[in-house]
């Protein structure tokens, strides 16, 4: 009977140990208590992977010794039985949080080198409960884009192919060739990592979907916490009143542990709530039964395709299945958030990205002057969406110019936020709509020649931002070309308990999307 | 409302970017594109309607006022590209 047990045992652990990276993060921090595997086995599995996988752009800088040496000590740790939360669980770390003694670029030229002499809270939370730090992840240059093509680093790559596509790895040195897909933005590297399977889960940002909209391309799950969830310090800014750290993840339940570990108080941002951090893990089970889900008409887009309409019903369907209440809502000012987005997020970054001036860190470009220098460094230094919002920004806040376009933009939030409030009033719960207006496209497929048509993705999105409520897009199924679509779950605020319950709820139903197979490896 | 191509040079040199006679067509061309679909807002009627100043409803952390932190002269100054003793260094400002 003892033997019996122990080939049992034998079996699981060899079973376990094979594909440590298709396991999910819960699985993994169970057989890691279990001791299946050790933490130093499954950072090497992930450093491996990385490895392998660099054709797809999706880390910018790879810090396999700091993993191993954080792993080791998990080790140590589970083996006293003093584990923490996530006690070795490699993850992936934006670039845009500032890792101390690790370079820190946020995917500019300008910040190239920049070393920061401190870390961000997000990330001091997560290796406070254990985490493994893989490296840092590509992104769109200051989180400003919607497919990762604005990096300094050049684009990601997306694991994902269209159905008969001719993308594959094999061109020098094993680069990707063919028009690949975007793997969406800003945080592009975290879903790319996370859908590749190159960590367990990542640190992602959002401001106007950042972390949404890239998950609904890659077939992953992201949580957009409320604003104030999650600290933003050491996290580098674009627009403060939007910004908000969140997870990525594979499964509902993998974000719901990976935010619970980032997010609390913090005296360092006086916008970062005072509230205690929910088990949020424990209402991934909830389930949906008598909740009163609201599905706003104004969402429902002129020339939007079938299948999200139908990805839609189909989402409402499942939690009606699952015991919730469906109710048309409407959101009257949805089609005005983008435009009035489009005034506040440029005008606060024209702001925050003041500072990068070549004088205390970062590029410097000489000129005849110091305004030359100033201009030099950062005509130099930033990109060209960069630029774009930079100038858009310094524009809305112009004299003469800041009562007709920020001062309304403002003003148009504040309606903006009064129509989730007189809904949530009504006692809805959460609202359900779709994450993105399509599927993931093509890299140069949009924007070139009208920056509009790329910001158009954030639609569903970016009115979350404008309200700071909590949103979650989760994987619910492949449209006709065989790529993810998402449905997003908006909560109120500080309630995002709520969202990971029906969340669950639909990843259930849809079924857990088979990831693509590792066509990138070398 | 649209930008003209002297607005964009003076868009520029507030933001302090240097931008060359080949960048202002294009540079041009997108903001006005930006500006364009921004015009929509027109339609609401913002009237009586408070600005947003923040989104979620929070008081101002107070915390007193003392020093808690400092004395890294040497850590602020590690990035930056041009140092002297304790100092950020910067080209001439005064004549």
């Amino acid at each position: 009977m003892a033997r019996f047990a122990r080939a049992t045992a034998d079996r699981e652990r060899s079973e376990a140990v094979t594909e440590l990276t298709q396991l999910t993060l819960a699985e993994a921090r169970d057989g890691l208590v279990r001791k299946f595997f050790s933490a130093i086995e499954l950072t090497q599995a992930h450093v491996d992977a990385i490895e392998r996988a660099r054709a797809l752009n999706a880390f910018v800088l790879e810090t396999p010794e700091r993993a191993l040496a954080m792993a080791r000590l998990s080790d140590s740790r589970i083996a006293t039985g003093t584990a923490r939360p996530l006690e070795g669980i490699p993850l992936g770390i934006k670039d845009l949080f500032c890792t101390n003694g690790v370079v820190s670029t946020a995917g500019s030229n300008i910040l190239k080198t920049f070393e920061p002499p401190y870390e961000s809270t997000v990330t001091r939370n997560l290796w406070a409960d254990g985490a493994v730090m893989l490296g840092k992840l590509n992104m769109d240059e200051f989180a400003m884009g919607s497919s990762n093509e604005t990096s300094a680093f050049g684009p990601v790559v997306s694991p994902w192919r269209r159905r008969g596509s001719n993308v594959h790895a094999g061109g020098a040195a094993g680069a990707v060739e063919g028009a690949h897909l975007v793997p969406g933005g800003s945080s592009g590297g975290s879903a790319a990592a996370v859908a590749a399977r190159l960590c367990l889960g990542a640190t992602a940002t959002d401001t106007g979907g950042s972390i949404r909209q890239p998950a609904a391309f890659t077939g992953t799950v992201g949580i957009k916490p409320t604003y104030g969830r999650c600290s933003r310090w050491g996290t580098v800014a674009f627009a403060s009143s939007l910004d908000q750290a969140g997870p990525i993840a594979r499964t509902v339940r993998d974000a719901a542990i990976l935010l619970r570990s980032m997010a609390g108080p913090d005296s360092l941002d006086t916008t970062c709530a005072d509230l205690p951090v929910p088990d949020f893990e424990a209402a991934v089970d909830r389930g949906v039964k008598g909740l009163r889900i609201g599905i706003p008409k104004e969402y429902r887009l002129d020339g939007m395709p079938d299948e999200i309409e139908q990805l839609w019903r189909r989402g409402a369907e499942w939690l009606e299945a699952g015991g919730a209440e469906i109710v048309e809502v409407s959101l009257p000012h949805t089609k005005y958030a983008l435009p009035a987005y489009y005034i506040v997020a440029p005008a606060e970054a024209s702001s925050n990205l003041a500072r990068y001036n070549g004088v205390r860190y970062g590029l410097r470009v000489q000129g005849r002057d110091i305004v030359e220098m100033y201009e030099n460094t950062r005509a130099a230094g930033f990109g060209r969406e960069v630029k774009r919002r930079v100038m858009i920004g310094t524009y809305v806040l112009s004299a003469g110019y800041y009562d007709a376009y920020y001062l309304r933009a403002q003003k148009i939030r504040t309606l903006i936020k009064r129509d989730f409030e007189k809904i949530y009033a009504q006692g809805i719960d959460a609202i359900l709509t779709p994450a993105t207006p399509s599927a993931a496209f093509a890299i140069g497929e949009k924007g070139s020649a009208d920056p509009v048509e790329m910001y158009l993705n954030d639609v569903f999105t970016v009115t979350v931002n404008m309200a700071g409520l909590p949103a979650i897009a989760v994987p619910a199924g492949l449209d006709r070309q065989g790529l993810p679509l998402g449905l997003q779950l908006i909560g109120r605020a500080f309630d995002e308990e709520t969202l990971f319950a029906a969340g669950q709820v639909i990843e259930e139903a849809a079924g857990r999307l088979a990831l693509p197979e590792a066509w990138w490896a070398a | 409302m649209s930008v003209d191509q002297n607005t964009v040079r003076r868009i520029a040199r507030l933001a302090r970017i240097a931008v060359t006679d080949d960048d202002v067509p294009h540079l041009q061309g997108e903001l006005n594109a930006i500006l364009a679909f921004v015009e929509q807002l027109n339609e609401v009627d913002v009237e009586g309607v408070e600005p947003m100043t923040s989104v979620t409803p929070m008081v101002m952390k107070k915390r007193q006022d003392e020093v808690t932190d400092g004395g890294d002269a040497g850590l602020i100054l590690r990035n930056a590209p041009s140092t002297e003793d304790d100092f950020f260094l910067v080209p001439k400002v005064v004549e």
